[in-house]
């Protein structure tokens, strides 16, 4: 029970801190919108629908890289990370804590960006917005972890994405699967267990990437 | 030190063994092994191509069980090992997405093709492994950086069954499938030349190995010795 406490209040610190200091949450909603106007700009005229789900699937990733190389700063920059590594919780809290945070950041662009899209481009039906929460799940898992190895590097910002991208490949084919394919209960069962390895693994290995001996 | 200098002592013998066996396949493979009937000529270069393929994937899995190893009983000599196996991995994929194009460019006219599930999988996973080692030079040097490279590379063998199947939900075409489960579709000069190569490549991958872990092992031992000094 006290895991789910620590969980929620890590989970509860991050919002805070959103919500008081605004840093994120604006960037990644201008910054989703604008990728959606420059592919109207990108996409030749007469291009069928299935190239913008394609393209919505690159605006989501790089959204979310946004929102994930800001995840682990004000840890960093003020030294906290050092204390909750010191807190008498389980390491894998805060793993799970930044993951619910990120993805709350996340599914609040979303909540704009996936409308704007629908405004703009194509329609989006049931198992798209499926493949878009599930995916959601394993970008924020995989990407908390992989933000926390970043950011103790010399070039965090650089390393993100280089780290995440062929990471997310076989998310990006389970979106953009469940998006147009007539087949689409595949590439949705391929999210889940894309979600479940990788958040089981994460989980697992976060006490790794943190501790310094 | 006493440890490293033994291991080199075994390793002039067997690079020799390892070029030799590797001329004996090309021997076998370019003048020995008969003609493919429908490939002619370009079929050859599966007798090298193949056999890099598998020590590749052969290495990067190597890497994810020293990476493991590492992690769980926490030796610091695993870091290194994992370290240089993941770098022969990534010379050696380097080598399999080279001479995979040259018999494409051979065989279906074209360098790449996306149509493919091995080539978009070992593009993935190689531009995995190459992140890998960005991770690696922008950490700085301790355990946290041995232990956040291994977590890396454990992702990377989770990935390959993964890729694999998103790859192959995205696309169904054919890629010449040697190996079926009626067993290898060769016949016995071609398959002695491609057991001959399989195993010259897997021992020079192995002498390679040998050879960059002894020289990065000396190089420590000799900052450490240079550190003692000062």
């Amino acid at each position: 029970m006290s895991y789910v406490a620590d969980v929620a209040a890590l989970t509860r610190k991050d919002l805070r801190v959103e919500l008081r200091a605004r840093d994120t949450l604006p960037a990644m909603l201008l910054f989703v919108l604008a990728t959606l106007v420059v592919f109207h700009f990108a996409l030749p005229e007469g291009t069928g629908d299935e190239a913008a789900y394609g393209l919505l699937w690159v605006a989501i990733v790089f959204t979310a890289l946004l929102g994930l190389a800001r995840a682990w700063v004000p840890e960093h920059e003020h030294g906290v990370l050092d204390g909750l590594v010191l807190a008498p919780c389980d390491r894998s809290a805060i793993w799970l804590g930044k993951t619910l945070a990120t993805l709350a950041f996340l599914l609040a662009a979303q909540a704009f960006a996936l409308p704007a899209f629908v405004f703009f481009f194509a329609p989006l039906d049931g198992t798209a917005i499926a493949g878009v929460l599930l995916a959601d799940i394993g970008i924020c898992a995989v990407g908390s972890l992989l933000a926390a190895m970043a950011a103790a590097g010399r070039a965090r910002e650089l390393l993100l994405p280089l780290l995440f991208l062929p990471l997310a490949i076989p998310l990006v084919v389970g979106g953009v699967g469940a998006a147009i394919s007539p087949d689409a209960e595949r590439y949705l069962l391929l999210l889940v267990l894309y979600d479940g390895v990788f958040a089981v693994l994460s989980w697992a290995s976060f006490e790794y990437v943190v501790t310094e001996s | 030190m006493s440890f490293a200098a033994s291991a080199i002592r075994s390793l002039p013998g067997l690079a020799a063994l390892a070029a030799g066996l590797m001329g004996l396949a090309i021997l076998l493979s370019l003048f020995v092994a008969p003609e493919d009937a429908d490939q002619g000529i370009s079929q050859r270069i599966f007798y090298i191509h193949v056999p890099i393929a598998l020590t590749a994937y052969f290495c990067f899995g190597l890497g994810a069980w020293k990476a493991l190893l590492l992690l769980w009983r926490g030796d610091e000599r695993y870091d290194l090992e994992s370290y240089v196996a993941i770098h022969q991995g990534t010379i050696f994929g380097s080598l399999t997405l080279i001479t995979g194009a040259i018999w494409a460019k051979a065989s279906w006219g074209v360098w790449w093709t996306w149509d493919s599930n091995q080539l978009v999988l070992f593009l993935t996973l190689f531009l995995f492994y190459c992140a890998y080692f960005m991770l690696r030079f922008s950490l700085e040097e301790g355990a946290r950086r041995a232990r956040s490279s291994a977590v890396y590379a454990l992702f990377g063998v989770v990935l390959i069954p993964i890729s694999f199947l998103a790859i192959r939900l995205a696309e169904d075409f054919i890629h010449p499938t040697t190996f079926t489960r009626e067993g290898p579709q060769m016949t016995g000069t071609m398959f002695t030349a491609f057991c001959v190569s399989w195993g010259a490549v897997t021992l020079l991958a192995y002498v390679l190995y040998r050879v960059e872990l002894a020289g990065k092992r000396l190089q420590s031992d000799l900052r450490e010795l240079r550190e003692a000094l000062q």
